[in-house]
């Protein structure tokens, strides 16, 4: 088996959340399920004298997301047409860019493969471009030769990102896929939903010989609909063309499909065969102004994006693992930041343990989303005060924190209500510890032999005779001091 | 109360006074109108359907709003005509093609809407070439048009429908649409007044696609009053075409008043003298055109000689330019969502089999054409050269208006010919073009006005002859004021055809 470099640039179309369509005030809300051809008017459906007219909250939309990956915003960019005849396709054409696209350049960051996993390092990927247009509506074949068409996708808003050809594996083109769906959810630009096809994607592979520089004849696999057949199909894709080249055969530019049940790609059609799609510039539009003055100050409302928030919060003491497990959704950082911004300055790492412990498993077993959770980031602060001013054991916080899950009351409330208020007072504690002692001379011996497993019985016999209200560290500070003492003489046998 | 005869004597401007002061109410006039399309009908075949009954209620609610007291529009009680490629809720709208056949809209167009909202009574739906690709009114799945001045005769096109209604009487002004020439080039074989706007003036939804960039739509009218009144209804932004215009609108009538009383005194009228030596321009024509220019000195203005230097490209650009547009509005017909459909075995089939019947012999070569010229290895010769062009053209145009306020040539380079006469010539046809596609390619605003007949001999029947002055964007006015000072001077538009009562 010889080494080929892999090279992977991928098309990504991203279905954007406007109450409206690309070019239409007709609404429409992807919703699983809902009646075919119900979220239409007559530009959808084509009808003749119907015009476009550019959705303004759509292009926001787009130039917000052209900020966040750092393109350069054109101040001018020209609408095109592009023709083919489908049924899908009400207008015989499609209302997209061509040679003038609203974002050039640019790029996305993604975990570089090559660092350390605590490093944090990045890799850019450099975008080329990316365009607005509209979508299709959809086909579906229903056997017997018939074919039954939805237009209700049909002029739904779309982004497609386009990278350059510079990801090196399927799993970094998956992971680029990842950073494009965390930062236009970020954004809160698109459900970014690959299984529902907010989020689509194509891939151009192609291989060459380490050090070439020029590129391979690439082919392009069409409608990766989950990362796991995204990267499947670069795999399958990536041996089949090292299967031609490694029997001397040359790469046909090809458009290929991908075949799950078998994990190959297949041919769709060779380049010979491509459609002469006719762009030319849409006579219906004007060019697409963007005032220079509003792309800065849109650029200025951004939010703080998924990298800069990981390297802000390793900045404040977390690992870089439990900076991604905080990042990855925007609701949920921001959580974070709200009950950081509630709490004593070095509460980062029990903020985090809390919230990526307890309070997620609370959320998972309750099925709700972190925008649904019941405990204000106020409360889960008082909670991390209570803790931290040893008013309450960690033990007796968890029940606390589920207690103000299910109840929807606050820590301190709890903790008054059923007592859960720690005992510090050294000479009661010391008492109890003495009573669990005597009354377990077996567990003592063991103890005293150097099972130190055994320690934990005790604290935990403590904490129960005092319902959870000792202080642990008294108790294991009492421990030490029985333990220290001579051990008492055996009584003498006869 | 007025007779027929006096009600279809009245310009539209002076309809609708009289309906605004009581003199004549909105259903007299509608029938009055009515009537005359029953005589003319037979022999023009003016109109694609006639709507009497939705008219006649119309008229009524336009008398029963005065009755009550409540405020009229500008159009109250005045019956119009739209050629059939406005879109009008609810009426079968075929663009002249038998591929939207039995199309019904369900929605509204802005033409429609502004007339409809301005009280006008709608009678019915105009004939016209398919897609407004002609200049004859010939290249039709349905009965040519005749020209009211001579039966035998086009009435030019593609708003030939509209043109022949509003000549004959058989409406009080008509809607067409104007690609390179529609509006201007009828109006000016059937003696009337025809103004294409500056693009974007009036809106476009609701008016179905030739070529985007280029069409226009206007009155035609028989006098210069009732298009100022009539492009006052249509003028002003719409916020469902991207491309039409927020300017203010501005007093059309009040420069029709200045025209028709003040004269043009102070105003250069632009010449280009090398576009006269065009081979093939009727010397008739001319002769009309020199008297024009002769009595528009007459009323104060100073000729003033221009130059542009792209003319004799115009052509070559429009017909690169409007049939890669029309290739692709034309996409959308394919017998899946509405119009024709032959079903057939295979979708390729029944793409094919739905597009070969419904469209004709003209409109199929155009989008041969328009999707040869936007093949990616043809675009940049053909289409991207022409856009060079046509960049060059506006500029000639912006250039020639810094010497002249308005420029001023002949419509079409010969009066109307005889039906079937250019049928197998398309280059003759597409000739007929020549001086009117200018202001589509700048998107100036134009007109055509009555200058007067060619002399009858032998066979030959006297024709209407038009003058055409195109104006700087946005230049409606300074039109409209000349046109109005040409029509003080002249009696042309007074002339009327036999069809109509009178003596021609």
């Amino acid at each position: 088996m010889s080494d080929y470099e892999v090279v992977i640039g991928l098309e990504v179309h991203c279905q954007l959340a406007t109450a409206t369509k690309m070019f239409t005030p007709c609404a429409y809300a992807y919703t699983l399920g809902v009646e075919p051809n119900t979220q239409i008017d007559a530009y959808t459906l084509g009808l003749p004298g119907t015009l476009p007219v550019a959705n303004r909250e759509a292009v926001n939309h787009a130039v917000r997301l052209a900020l966040a990956v750092h393109c350069e915003v054109q101040p001018v960019s020209r609408w095109a047409r592009k023709h083919y005849f489908y049924p899908d396709l009400p207008k015989g054409y499609q209302i997209t860019q061509a040679d003038q696209p609203y974002a050039q350049a640019g790029y996305v960051e993604i975990a570089d493969p090559a660092a350390e996993p605590e490093s944090l390092a990045t890799k850019r990927i450099p975008l080329q471009r990316i365009h607005m247009e509209e979508d299709a509506g959809k086909n579906t074949h229903v056997g017997g030769g018939d074919s039954l068409v939805d237009f209700n996708r049909a002029g739904a808003p779309l982004v497609e990102i386009v990278s350059l050809p510079a990801l090196r594996s399927a799993a970094e083109a998956a992971d680029y896929v990842r950073e494009l769906r965390t930062i236009v959810r970020y954004l809160g630009i698109s459900e970014a939903n690959m299984e529902e096809g907010t989020l689509r994607c194509d891939a151009n592979v192609s291989l060459r010989r380490p050090g070439q520089a020029e590129l391979g004849t690439r082919c392009e696999i069409k409608n990766l609909n989950s990362f796991k057949f995204l990267e499947a199909a670069i795999n399958a894709e990536i041996r089949r063309q090292t299967d031609l080249l490694e029997r001397g055969e040359a790469v046909v530019q090809s458009t290929m499909s991908y075949d799950p049940s078998a994990d190959q790609t297949r041919v769709m059609r060779t380049k010979e065969a491509a459609a002469d799609y006719r762009y030319f510039p849409e006579p219906d539009m004007p060019p697409l102004l963007l005032d220079e003055a509003w792309i800065a100050a849109t650029a200025a409302e951004l939010p703080e994006l998924a990298w800069d928030r990981r390297r802000r919060l390793v900045g404040l003491g977390l690992s870089a693992y439990d900076a991604g497990v905080l990042t990855a959704e925007r609701e949920l950082s921001e959580y974070f930041d709200a009950v950081l911004a509630l709490a004593d300055a070095d509460q980062a790492k029990p903020a985090c343990n809390w919230i990526t412990g307890e309070l997620l498993k609370l959320l998972n077993q309750s099925g709700r989303s972190i925008a649904a959770c019941p405990v204000a980031p106020a409360s889960l602060a008082e909670l991390l005060a209570l803790v931290d001013g040893d008013t309450i054991s960690g033990r007796a916080a968890k029940e606390v924190l589920d207690k103000a899950f299910h109840e929807g009351l606050s820590p301190a409330a709890i903790v008054e209500r059923d007592g859960y208020r720690q005992v510090s007072d050294h000479a009661a504690i010391a008492a109890m510890v003495r009573e669990v002692v005597a009354n377990n001379p077996k567990q003592l011996e063991q103890l005293r032999a150097g099972k130190d497993k055994v320690r934990g019985f005790f604290v935990g016999q403590v904490m129960r005779a005092s319902n959870g209200q000792a202080n642990p560290q008294i108790v294991n500070a009492v421990l030490d001091q029985l333990l220290a003492e001579p051990e008492p003489e055996p009584e003498p046998k006869d | 109360m007025g007779t027929s005869e006096e009600i279809l004597s009245l310009s539209a401007r002076a309809l609708a006074a009289a309906v605004h002061a009581g003199g004549v109410s909105a259903v007299e006039a509608t029938r009055a109108y009515l009537e005359q399309i029953t005589a003319t009908e037979p022999i023009l075949r003016a109109y694609r359907c006639t709507l009497p009954d939705r008219a006649l209620a119309q008229a009524a609610a336009v008398d029963a709003a005065r009755q009550a007291g409540e405020a009229l529009g500008p159009l109250a009680g005045v019956p119009i005509g739209l050629k059939d490629i406005f879109v009008t809720e609810g009426v079968e709208t075929t663009c002249g093609s038998a591929i939207l056949s039995g199309w019904t809209p369900p929605y509204q167009g802005t033409q429609a809407r502004r007339c409809a909202e301005a009280g006008a009574v709608l009678l019915g739906k105009l004939a016209m070439d398919e897609f407004g690709m002609g200049s004859s009114n010939e290249n039709t799945p349905f009965e040519a048009v005749r020209n009211p001045w001579a039966p035998a005769y086009v009435p030019g096109g593609s708003s030939g429908g509209t043109a022949a209604a509003v000549a004959a009487r058989s409406c009080a002004l008509g809607l067409g649409s104007d690609t390179g020439g529609s509006i201007r080039q009828p109006a000016s074989l059937c003696n009337l007044v025809g103004l294409k706007p500056t693009y974007g003036r009036v809106s476009r939804h609701g008016m179905i696609a030739f070529a985007s960039s280029l069409d226009q739509a206007g009155p035609l009218t028989r006098e210069v009053g009732d298009a100022a009144l009539a492009l006052s209804v249509l003028a002003g932004h719409d916020p469902h075409d991207a491309t039409s215009l927020t300017a203010p609108v501005p007093d059309y009538l009040a420069a029709v008043e200045l025209g028709a009383r003040v004269g043009l005194g102070g105003l250069r009228v632009g010449v280009d003298r090398h576009a006269m030596q065009l081979e093939g321009l009727d010397p008739q024509v001319r002769a009309r055109f020199e008297d024009g220019l002769a009595i528009l000195v007459g009323a104060g203005a100073t000729l003033a000689e221009v130059e542009l230097p792209h003319f004799d490209h115009a052509v070559a650009t429009y017909y690169v330019l409007c049939t890669a547009e029309a290739s692709s509005n034309l996409a959308r017909y394919d017998g899946i969502r509405y119009g024709l459909r032959r079903e057939r075995a295979s979708l390729r089939e029944t793409y094919e089999a739905t597009r070969h019947d419904g469209f004709g012999a003209e409109v199929k070569r155009r989008i041969l054409l328009g999707t040869f010229v936007l093949r990616a290895d043809s675009y940049a010769d053909y289409y991207g050269r022409a856009m060079k062009v046509r960049t060059l053209i506006a500029r000639d145009y912006a250039a020639a208006f810094e010497r002249c306020d308005v420029l001023a040539s002949p419509t079409s380079p010969v009066p109307g010919w005889r039906l079937g006469a250019k049928l197998d010539d398309p280059l003759a046809m597409y000739l007929s073009d020549v001086f009117t596609i200018g202001a589509n390619l700048a998107g100036l605003p134009a007109m055509s006005i009555p200058a007067g007949f060619s002399d009858a001999s032998g066979e030959h029947p006297a024709l209407p002859i038009g003058l055409q002055l195109i104006g700087p964007r946005l230049g409606e006015a300074t039109l409209l004021r000349v046109a109005a000072a040409h029509e003080a001077a002249t009696a042309w538009h007074r002339e009327r055809p036999l069809l109509a009562g009178g003596a021609r």
